[in-house]
């Protein structure tokens, strides 16, 4: 079984956002990037399932990382190839790349590699924008579940529970199929210093979107971007009685 | 314009992160022109049909296969309607059933989607929409390219609208066992509570790791709020830790609200966290910790114990 998972590489959440000078993009100079928090759920999950089928006989798992983005990129793979990626795919280009520009590169990814199964976070924590998953689900025509809580395989099904608004849903489906993470499915691990130096002998498959005849052309283009503060001036109550009657006050209670 | 949206079903009603949906539907309206119409896909969707004619013209997709919304058969029946309709613009509110099925939809439709939309402006007769990003951390004015465009309205971001008079039912026609159905739905576990939804609820007592038990979150934050006929909601560190339910979890990956009272109980304030209540109209905190991050995001905050000032406020409300 061969299993994708795509890592995109996201500013540092607990860093400012700094924009560039034309107010279109958050500017990443100085910023120390990480994999986003959803795609290294779906990365450990990967090495999960390759652990417990390891113990079975006969089974062998294969795992490719796919990165989409500039050269800086190599930073985050190495960490994801550290973390037990088998080797990567790394799709360069300094372009602005939306959800459908994403998720047809990966379409193309998807039909040079042949996986059985995707597995990838639900949203990327930058953009947040929760559509490069079921996008591509739709481009593949795979059955898609997104938001998982708990992957696991039953006979050739995969079953998922998914987090939904009302509870947690169960669904199946046959592979190949594409999966997205939710927070609790799993901790990640850390890739330790002896796997960093490893991973610089795995195998980086280095293509351009034009090598993938994929022309990018964002469906949504940013116009503008600017920071926000929600910061409010705090009033510190000293009693119970106080709090409540500040916020009867305020016509909140 | 032509305006389809997707709406959902709540047993007899039209779901309320819907009729936030409609409002942004009117919205674009009011900045350029247009008609709505409203589609509802499922079984057994009669009455809400009825009850979501009365917000405008509705057209209805039922069968059993739609009892449950997978969303490879939603998201084909969804793109087919639009296209039957002619839409320019799909709407959709930004549920898990919008992200799920409407995305899937919105690929079909050509990939053209704004997810988490919170006002649209009419700039040089072309419609942008606003959205945040980051966390919340940056609002954006994007343009979206193609037709049809599909957006999910952020619920927080838009008041539900109220029903304007009943209009009328459409049975759509759509060749429903043609629809893709790789997906197969096992079981569901809904939460049971008679408590608001905590993205529906005027007031929310939200809970963080000053809990120590899932016992304690749930007699002290649930008691406060039935006090007061509030919705519950947590952090993620209280989620992560089993002490609060995950369908309560506020904040970027999780539930985004704007209650008119956001009452934060021994929680931190991470900014993923910030970015599901900062909007609230009214924010108060408690926490032990005077440099809880919270405290600057907030109007009240009371510096105590939550096992001591809860029990107290219950007293005195």
């Amino acid at each position: 079984m061969k299993i994708l998972v795509p890592t995109k590489r996201v500013p540092d959440p607990d860093q400012p956002i700094h924009l560039n000078a034309d107010k279109t993009a958050a500017d990443l100079s100085g910023i120390p990037c990480i994999i986003n928090p959803f795609d290294a759920i779906a990365l450990e999950e990967a090495l999960r399932i390759r652990e417990e089928e390891r113990s079975q006989a006969g089974s062998d798992i294969e795992i490719v990382a796919v990165c989409i983005g500039p050269q800086a990129c190599e930073k985050e793979i190495r960490i994801a190839l550290a973390m037990g990626a088998d080797r990567a795919v790394h799709v360069v280009s300094d372009e602005y790349i939306d959800s459908w520009v994403a998720s047809s590169l990966l379409k193309a990814v998807v039909d040079k590699e042949q996986p059985d199964l995707i597995i990838m976070g639900k949203q990327a924590i930058d953009a947040d924008n929760n559509q490069a998953g079921q996008f591509l689900a739709h481009h593949l025509n795979w059955p898609q579940a997104t938001f998982a809580s708990e992957i696991s395989f039953e006979g050739d099904r995969v079953k998922v529970a998914r987090e939904t608004d009302t509870g947690i849903e169960n669904v199946s489906m046959t592979l190949p199929a594409v999966i997205t993470t939710d927070l609790r499915l799993n901790e990640p691990r850390y890739a330790s210093l002896p796997a960093m130096m490893k991973a610089k002998r795995k195998p980086v498959d280095i293509s351009t979107p034009e090598d993938l005849g994929v022309a990018v052309e964002p469906r949504v283009e940013i116009i503008s971007m600017e920071t926000l503060s929600a910061k409010r001036n705090c009033v510190r109550v000293n009693n119970v009685d106080e709090l409540i009657a500040k916020l009867k006050e305020a016509g909140a209670l | 314009m032509k305006i389809l949206i997707i709406a959902e079903a709540q047993g007899s009603e039209v779901r309320h992160a819907s009729r936030s949906a409609i409002t942004l539907a009117k919205n674009v309206v009011a900045a350029e022109n247009g008609d709505i119409e409203i589609a509802i896909i499922g079984d057994d969707i009669a009455a809400a049909a009825k009850a979501a004619s009365a917000y405008a013209p509705t057209f209805t997709l039922s069968d059993a296969l739609f009892s449950h919304p997978t969303a490879d058969r939603y998201g084909a029946a969804i793109a087919q309607i639009a296209q039957q309709r002619g839409a320019d613009l799909v709407i959709a509110a930004s549920t898990s059933h919008g992200k799920d099925c409407v995305a899937r939809a919105a690929a079909a439709l050509g990939g053209t989607m704004v997810t988490d939309a919170t006002a649209c402006e009419n700039r040089d007769g072309k419609l942008i929409w606003q959205r945040t990003m980051h966390a919340g951390g940056v609002a954006a004015w994007v343009a979206a390219h193609g037709s049809p465009v599909v957006v999910t309205a952020l619920q927080s971001a838009y008041e539900p609208a109220e029903p304007t008079g009943e209009t009328s039912v459409t049975a759509l026609n759509i060749d429903v066992v043609a629809l893709p159905s790789a997906i197969q739905f096992d079981s569901v576990t809904t939460k049971q509570s008679d408590r608001p939804d905590v993205t529906e609820a005027a007031i929310v007592i939200s809970g963080g790791r000053a809990f120590k038990t899932a016992e304690d979150y749930e007699r002290l934050i649930g008691g406060l709020a039935d006090k007061i006929g509030g919705g519950t909601g947590s952090s993620r560190a209280a989620v992560d830790a089993g002490i609060a339910p995950n369908e309560n979890q506020v904040g970027q990956t999780g539930k985004i609200i704007a209650p008119d009272l956001y009452l934060g109980i021994g929680i931190s304030g991470a900014v993923q966290h910030l970015a599901g209540m900062k909007n609230s109209k009214i924010i108060a905190a408690i926490n032990t910790d005077d440099e809880a991050p919270l405290l600057d995001y907030a109007d009240f905050a009371l510096i105590a114990d939550a096992y001591e000032a809860i029990p107290e406020m219950m007293e005195k409300l």
